[in-house]
């Protein structure tokens, strides 16, 4: 239970420092926060306590298998996500170097053209 | 049955993305003449489907629930043609319209993933790869959006990127719990075991974080900051892409494949879009009123149309899903040839400010007469296919008892009529400036798109009752039928 409570604590301070912090890149360590601890839940969720690797050997007994392996399914969706917030970053970063070409400024609450 | 074509409407724009980045390395026109061959290809598929038996493809060979599976049934027939229409009119209209671009092999290649995301998301029947191809179409139109590199685009894109992101980390916790709770990511599988299992507090958080995460894209009220800036900062056929499918295919459409397929369509749910709805019609259409830039006030109105499909989806009887489907198809047919409208008044009079335009109808006779079919289709004037959607709309909250919503949808319905008069009062009647005395209309692959789309509204109004019943209320009864959905899939 406690390392849920622990992943949480990661995801809320993303969340505050996506939305208090006023640096574009304090706000996208903010998001990254948020991402890698939805990774870390989603590995959490296929952890079991002095768990094997989940492969199957010759002189294993099927029964014995699923007592103690983990579950590899959300090791795997967790790759493809991590890959996927790779991508999210570098995009971001991206975002971020071309906002301080234009605006000469991280700071978020200067770059305000669009309202209404 | 094994659709070969389900996996191809995915794999041949995606192919397609790589190629024309590889070469577009040395030649940067290779976008231009592969993009529209590749969204043809992918519309005759879309249109090949709608004759095709339901059913599902194995990928890879590896059986349901282990693999993934990609599913053909009615209403994903309703959402191919949707996407696919669109995309290639507006591949067929970039042609001309990006010419003032540099880096067009890059905007080529990002249309297509955009396509490949969308079309994935439509066809797959696993909650994890309708994440994947969810998160290829949002991060293509997130770089979609910035791609003028100008002061308000990033600014907009930026926006859009980081509300986005949220959005699918919390349908990325949505899947995990649901995974956690059933055992597996296959929505047929998982709807099975919820069927088992009944409701419980994980379930009901999971479905609030779906809830969330759809509505952010779909653009509905408390949480559609992003969409009015977004949606006009991206150039005008990515516009109509955003405004006229995106939002539906990663917003609307996953959210009832969710709801419906997957929890079983709760009836505390359909209230939540139902009012969600309601709010967004209000909301965007009032704020419609103020604007002056066109394409602001067109995104505006996309989020009050949108409104409108909830509206008609929250009710959760076959005539409101068929109505809102209907009024779906629609909305991306006339709100593409808007956004097309304000990108070829854009293109030849370089203005989007309604206060400066005035007499185009002189100059620019084509773009004006679909400005015409396309404000009246969205307003509801009778032969064009809005005024039927939005009838059938409002046929069906009465007859569901939803008096409240019903009004409110005659009052939105009202206030659209009038800000899409303001639009016609004031760029196609009216005073001719002086500086655009030289004016020309827009090159002719432009105008291919603008002429096909308002054909096709005034087509859809006439034939109204074909197209309901080939199209529309087959696709309400397959979503409203989940043992139907879990059999095909399980079972098959």
């Amino acid at each position: 239970m406690t390392v849920y409570v622990l992943d949480l604590i990661i995801f809320a301070i993303g969340i505050y420092s996506l939305i208090a912090k006023r640096h574009i890149i304090k706000k996208i360590i903010g998001m990254v926060l948020i991402e890698y601890s939805t990774n870390l839940f989603l590995i959490l969720i296929g952890y079991r306590h002095d768990g094997i690797a989940p492969i199957i050997t010759q002189n294993m007994e099927q029964t014995q298998f699923s007592q103690s392996a983990v579950d590899p399914l959300p090791q795997a969706l967790v790759l493809t996500s991590i890959v996927i917030g790779l991508g999210t970053l570098a995009l971001m970063a991206a975002y971020a170097m071309k906002l301080y070409e234009k605006y000469k400024t991280f700071d978020m609450c200067e770059i305000k053209r669009l309202k209404g | 049955m094994n659709n070969v074509l389900l996996p191809l409407s995915v794999g041949i724009p995606l192919l397609t993305a790589v190629v024309i980045l590889l070469i577009g390395k040395f030649w940067k026109g290779i976008g231009t003449i592969l993009a529209p061959i590749c969204g043809l290809i992918t519309l005759i598929f879309s249109i090949d489907l709608l004759s095709a038996s339901t059913g599902t493809y194995w990928m890879g060979g590896w059986p349901p629930p282990f693999g993934i599976v990609l599913v053909v049934d009615s209403l994903t027939k309703v959402l191919m043609l949707a996407v696919n229409l669109i995309a290639f009119l507006a591949l067929v209209y970039s042609v001309s319209y990006m010419e003032k671009y540099t880096a067009i092999a890059k905007y080529y290649a990002l249309f297509m993933l955009m396509l490949a995301g969308l079309n994935g998301v439509v066809l797959t029947g696993d909650l994890f790869n309708l994440f994947v191809f969810l998160e290829i179409a949002s991060i293509a139109s997130y770089a979609l959006v910035g791609f003028g590199v100008e002061h308000e685009e990033l600014e907009a894109g930026f926006k859009y990127l980081i509300l986005g992101s949220v959005a699918s980390t919390a349908i990325l916790v949505g899947i995990a719990i649901v995974y956690n709770l059933t055992g597996s990511v296959n929505m047929a599988d998982s709807a099975r075991f919820i069927i088992n299992m009944g409701v419980n507090k994980s379930l009901i958080f999971a479905a609030a974080l779906f809830m969330f995460g759809f509505s952010l894209k779909a653009g509905l009220v408390p949480f559609h900051a992003w969409l009015p800036d977004a949606h006009p900062s991206a150039p005008a056929p990515v516009s109509a892409m955003l405004s006229g499918v995106l939002i539906k295919a990663i917003g609307i459409y996953a959210m009832m494949r969710v709801v419906f397929s997957v929890f079983g369509g709760p009836q505390d749910l359909l209230n939540i879009i139902l009012w969600l709805g309601v709010l967004s019609a209000l909301v965007g259409g009032l704020m419609s009123l103020g604007q002056n830039d066109m394409k602001r006030m067109l995104a505006f109105s996309s989020v009050s149309q949108v409104g409108y499909i909830a509206m008609a989806i929250g009710l959760g009887t076959p005539l409101g899903i068929a109505a809102g489907l209907f009024h779906l198809f629609n909305h991306a047919a006339f709100k593409g040839l808007m956004f097309l409208n304000a990108g070829s008044i854009e293109h030849c009079a370089g203005t989007r400010n309604l206060r400066q335009m005035g007499g185009l109808m002189k100059k620019m006779p084509v773009t004006s007469l679909s400005t015409l079919v396309g404000s009246f289709s969205i307003s509801g004037i009778p032969p064009f296919n809005g005024f039927w959607s939005k009838l059938l709309i409002i046929i069906a909250l009465i007859q569901a008892k939803a008096f409240v919503p019903a009004a409110i949808a005659v009052i939105v319905s009202v206030i659209t009529l009038i800000y899409y008069a303001k639009i016609i009062r004031f760029s196609i009647f009216g005073k001719l400036p002086d500086i655009y005395k030289k004016l020309h209309d827009a090159p002719f692959t432009m105008l291919f798109s603008l002429i096909v789309l308002s054909i096709l509204c005034f087509v859809i109004g006439i034939f109204y009752p074909f197209f309901m019943n080939s199209l529309f209320n087959p696709a309400a009864a397959a979503i409203l039928d989940q043992a139907k959905y879990i059999s095909m899939i399980i079972g098959g």
